[in-house]
């Protein structure tokens, strides 16, 4: 009896070892076996951590980028311009940016459709009529939408480091892997690896080891009035810094917000607990 | 038991208290989500805004546009319709408050003062009774105004109630003529 | 312990009044008020408690989402957007609700485990430990398709991946899926089928929930000595001893859920979710939610075809094999005593269960290629060697423990060396309080 349960725990031990021998697996250079061939450099963000908030000035910055070089591209259809406010600009400010955009609206009372300037409710228009056309004009594969894009990508944490993540509350997989995207471009591919044509090489993209958006940022391409560096490395981190808050535009709030519930739930907590001993203070148990 | 109970009455109770007290604070926070949802959102209040193209509208014509989801009535008065307006006595008035968001909360509801200065042909107003939101019918009625078929409330050319069992004049929202032929509502 | 006869006493009028024509605060006071438990109960008896509140949760903020939801494939994207984005509070409801979910199962799955470990499904507590089963079962059903609600890339394919289970069924397996979704894959009709169901079938787990504590208060509470309640001495009044104790238990549940919702609220999600379901293009790796993980595992731990059944029926039936082992365990079980504090070898492999279910679940978000099957394969031999080997084996090989005679007993060797409570014992709790 003892033996074959001994044999079983055994048994338990060399799963758990193959287990970690797994996670070694050979890595050849030109044939990756993962994606992406690099993880996401981890930045140091304003939003991260417990009581962090967005640095408007950034998130202003970020929409520039997005404005002069994303949006040629990459639509935004969750964002309405109202709510441009949370980067800190005035109503009145809002309400000019939104009039640049041209507005598709109708019918009117001839029942055709028309153009009309942008209003603060409007949301940021697509620059494709259709999913088709955005394909259609970029090599068949058409730019994801960018309202939730910093929510919506993210490598694979793996063990153990998923179980840090809570106790660091790493959250910044996206922006992380935005930025490490943007200025991943420029490197030379492994000896043996095929590039297939009208793709570009970037060991930080997920779903391969080449996409089919070029290098879309160089130096001194956005100008910044604030005197931030103007490189792709500072472009990067801003439209990140922006599409986190994008996707994500209440996290200041439920921050703030968690930190009183969790400070209310210690206090309430230790109250229960006291009274607790009290109830129990005369009972064995 | 008792011989603690005895030992230190106060702490006990004080201890039974604040936690109770804490419970009833974490309840009312956890409820107010659930009510705060409840009211109109974002969106819907950025939509509260329209503008309206006045320009085809003579004398006598009428139009509709939907404004915070009811009807807004934008009237190019006649020239008779305005004078019958302006003849009311407004101690005839049974109600004798403007109702005009424009103006302060207690304007008396002369004709002028149920429009905006300089525009007096120009009625803007929500065009729902003011009785049980029914909509009232244009240009009917004894008044020459509106009449309401739910219940019989009857406004004149002002919109102000006459007759019937309405109890407020219709309502005129906050609007502007941003140009001669350009009217924003909200 | 068994439903004595009633305690309670109308004091005032409006009391007397109710108890003759609809005794419900009879029924509150016997249930909730004078109802004895067992003297020795530690935390992992709270669970009970925090589930109810979990389920009451999970009810009152999917009653608000739903106000806002649109269930439309396609507005349903947008709309949970619009309750992330516009809806005042609606971030956090929606979080709430996610996140709820999983912290629900988290909850369920201790209380699972709780049972397992002290024996808490033997005689006579099957039928109580059945319908918390079918309350699993449910739970489960409710989280898959709440799952698909937001109509994202993981929603859909994790959709047309479950259903296609059924087609693993000979003859009339097509015929199933086709009935499940409406069509002949996930689409509009599966997500109005889906968002029906999910809103019907949380109030089917709270009437289980009735049945399962109706039951529980004919039989009362096992406990960790796994002894059945002798004297009052061992049962203290569940007011103000268990509920107090349930309230600090459940306030240390939530601040752990409310370190989830507020700092980690996608934590537990999948960033794929977040980008519009696609019918044409499927996710490098679909992985459902973190709690299906370990019977995923199982199910595509089977690629070998074994007779007559061909790998994919194979992998479906252990999958639902799996579930159907919890339904067996009070027959599994041989052992005469209960509690695996007095069952040393069972207690070795509970814990290795536990390990094996946690493992098995870290192999349901790998890759089902390389040596992962083959880990996946003996994790799921281990797994239904636990229920079908171990547990009528060492009930009848295992020389377990000496019992004490009492709860009481227990409790007062617990105590010896500190005594700390040294007329804890004598006292007739029940006239405390």
């Amino acid at each position: 009896m003892k033996k074959i349960l001994t044999s079983l725990a055994l048994l338990g031990l060399v799963v758990a070892g193959t287990g970690a021998i797994a996670a070694e697996d050979a890595n050849n250079a030109a044939a990756p076996t993962h994606l992406p061939i690099n993880e996401p450099k981890e930045m140091d963000w304003s939003f991260a951590g417990p009581f962090g908030t967005y640095d408007k000035a950034q998130l202003q910055r970020g929409l520039k980028v997005y404005k002069e070089v994303c949006s040629a591209c990459h639509s935004m259809n969750l964002v309405a311009f109202r709510t441009l406010e949370g980067l800190g600009y005035s109503e009145a400010q809002v309400k000019t940016l939104a009039a640049e955009y041209t507005i598709r609206d109708g019918p009117n009372d001839a029942g055709d459709m028309f153009d009309r300037p942008g209003k603060p409710s409007d949301y940021f228009p697509s620059p494709f009529p259709n999913e088709e056309a955005a394909a259609a004009a970029n090599g068949g594969a058409a730019p994801p939408d960018m309202s939730l894009l910093a929510k919506a990508r993210g490598v694979v944490r793996g063990f153990p480091r998923f179980v840090f993540d809570i106790f660091t509350q790493y959250a910044q997989g996206g922006p992380d892997y935005i930025h490490s995207l943007l200025t991943g471009y420029d490197q030379t591919p492994p000896a043996g690896m095929v590039i297939p044509e009208g793709t570009y090489y970037n060991p930080y993209f997920l779903y391969g080891v080449s996409l089919k958006m070029p290098k879309p940022l160089s130096d001194g391409q956005v100008t910044y009035d604030d005197g931030s560096p103007q490189t792709v490395d500072q472009y990067s981190r801003d439209v990140s810094a922006f599409l986190m808050w994008a996707a994500e535009p209440h996290l200041e709030d439920r921050k703030k917000t968690g930190f009183r519930v969790l400070v209310f739930l210690l206090l309430f907590g230790a109250l229960v607990y006291l009274t607790k001993r009290k109830v129990w203070a005369g009972v064995a148990h | 038991m008792s011989a603690t109970d005895i030992h230190d009455p106060n702490r006990r109770d004080f201890l039974y208290v604040a936690t109770g007290m804490a419970a009833v604070v974490g309840a009312g926070a956890v409820a107010w989500p659930f009510i705060d949802q409840m009211r109109p959102d974002a969106s819907t209040l950025a939509l509260a805004s329209v503008e309206v193209d006045v320009a085809s509208l003579t004398p006598g014509m009428s139009l509709v546009v939907k404004w915070r989801g009811k009807p807004v009535v934008v009237r190019n008065r006649t020239e008779q319709e305005m004078k019958d307006g302006e003849a009311v006595n407004l101690a005839d008035l049974k109600d004798p408050i403007a109702r005009n968001a424009n103006l302060p909360s207690d304007a008396p509801a002369t004709d002028a003062n149920r429009t905006t200065p300089g525009k007096e042909a120009w009625m803007v107003m929500v065009q729902v009774c003011t009785h049980l939101g029914c909509i009232p019918l244009g240009q009917e009625g004894e008044f020459g105004g509106w009449f309401c078929p739910c219940h019989g409330s009857v406004y004149d050319t002002a919109g102000r109630i006459r007759k019937g069992p309405a109890p407020e004049n219709m309502a005129v929202p906050v609007f502007q003529f941003i140009s001669d032929t350009k009217i924003r509502i909200g | 312990m068994s439903e004595g006869h009633s305690t309670y006493t109308p004091k005032t009028g409006i009391e007397r009044w109710f108890d003759a024509r609809m005794p419900l605060p009879r029924l509150v006071y016997d249930s909730f008020i004078a109802y004895p438990v067992p003297r020795n109960l530690n935390y992992a008896w709270t669970f009970g408690g925090i589930l109810s509140i979990m389920l009451v949760a999970q009810i009152l903020t999917g009653i608000v989402l739903a106000m806002h939801y649109t269930a439309d494939s396609t507005l349903a994207f947008n709309s949970v957007e619009k309750i992330m984005r516009d809806v005042n509070s609606g971030w956090l409801l929606r979080y709430l609700h996610s996140n709820g979910a999983s912290f629900f199962f988290v909850a369920v799955y201790i209380h699972i485990f709780r049972g397992l470990y002290y024996g808490s499904y033997k005689a006579p507590r099957e039928l109580l430990w059945i319908l918390g089963c079918i309350i699993y079962l449910l739970m489960m059903a409710t989280g898959f398709m709440g799952y698909v609600l937001p109509w994202g890339q993981m929603s859909f394919w994790g959709a047309t991946v479950i259903t296609s289970f059924f087609t693993a069924i000979p003859l009339v397996g097509d015929w199933i899926q086709q009935l499940l979704l409406g069509g002949f894959a996930v689409d509009n009709p599966t997500l109005n089928r889906f968002f029906a169901l999910h809103y019907l079938l949380p109030f089917m787990i709270a009437g289980v929930v009735v049945l399962h504590v109706w039951a529980l208060h004919v039989v009362g509470q096992s406990n960790p000595t796994g002894i059945e309640v002798k004297s009052k001495t061992d049962t203290v009044a569940f007011t103000p001893y268990a509920t107090i104790k349930d309230a600090f238990g459940m306030i240390v549940f939530l601040f752990f859920f409310a370190y989830f919702v507020f700092y980690l609220p996608n934590y537990l999600g999948h960033p794929d979710n977040y980008v519009v379901a696609n019918p044409l293009k499927t996710p490098p790796h679909i992985v459902p939610e973190w709690y299906f993980l370990p019977f995923y595992a199982i199910l595509r731990a089977i690629t070998f075809n074994v007779g007559p059944i061909d790998a994919k029926l194979g992998g479906v039936l252990c999958m639902f094999g799996a579930i159907a082992m919890l339904f067996l365990v009070p027959w599994l079980d041989t052992s005469k005593v209960r509690s695996a504090v007095y069952r040393p070898w069972y207690k070795l492999f509970f814990w290795l269960f536990a390990a094996n279910a946690i493992f098995l679940g870290w192999l349901g978000s790998q890759p089902a290629e390389g040596s992962y099957v083959f880990m996946a394969q003996m994790a799921t031999l281990f797994y239904f060697v636990f229920f079908l080997v171990a547990l009528p084996v060492l009930g009848l090989i295992e020389k377990p423990r000496r019992l004490p005679n009492s709860i009481t007993e227990a409790v007062l060797e617990k105590n010896k060396g500190g005594g700390h409570h040294p007329a804890g014992a004598t006292a007739a709790p029940e006239t405390k309080g």
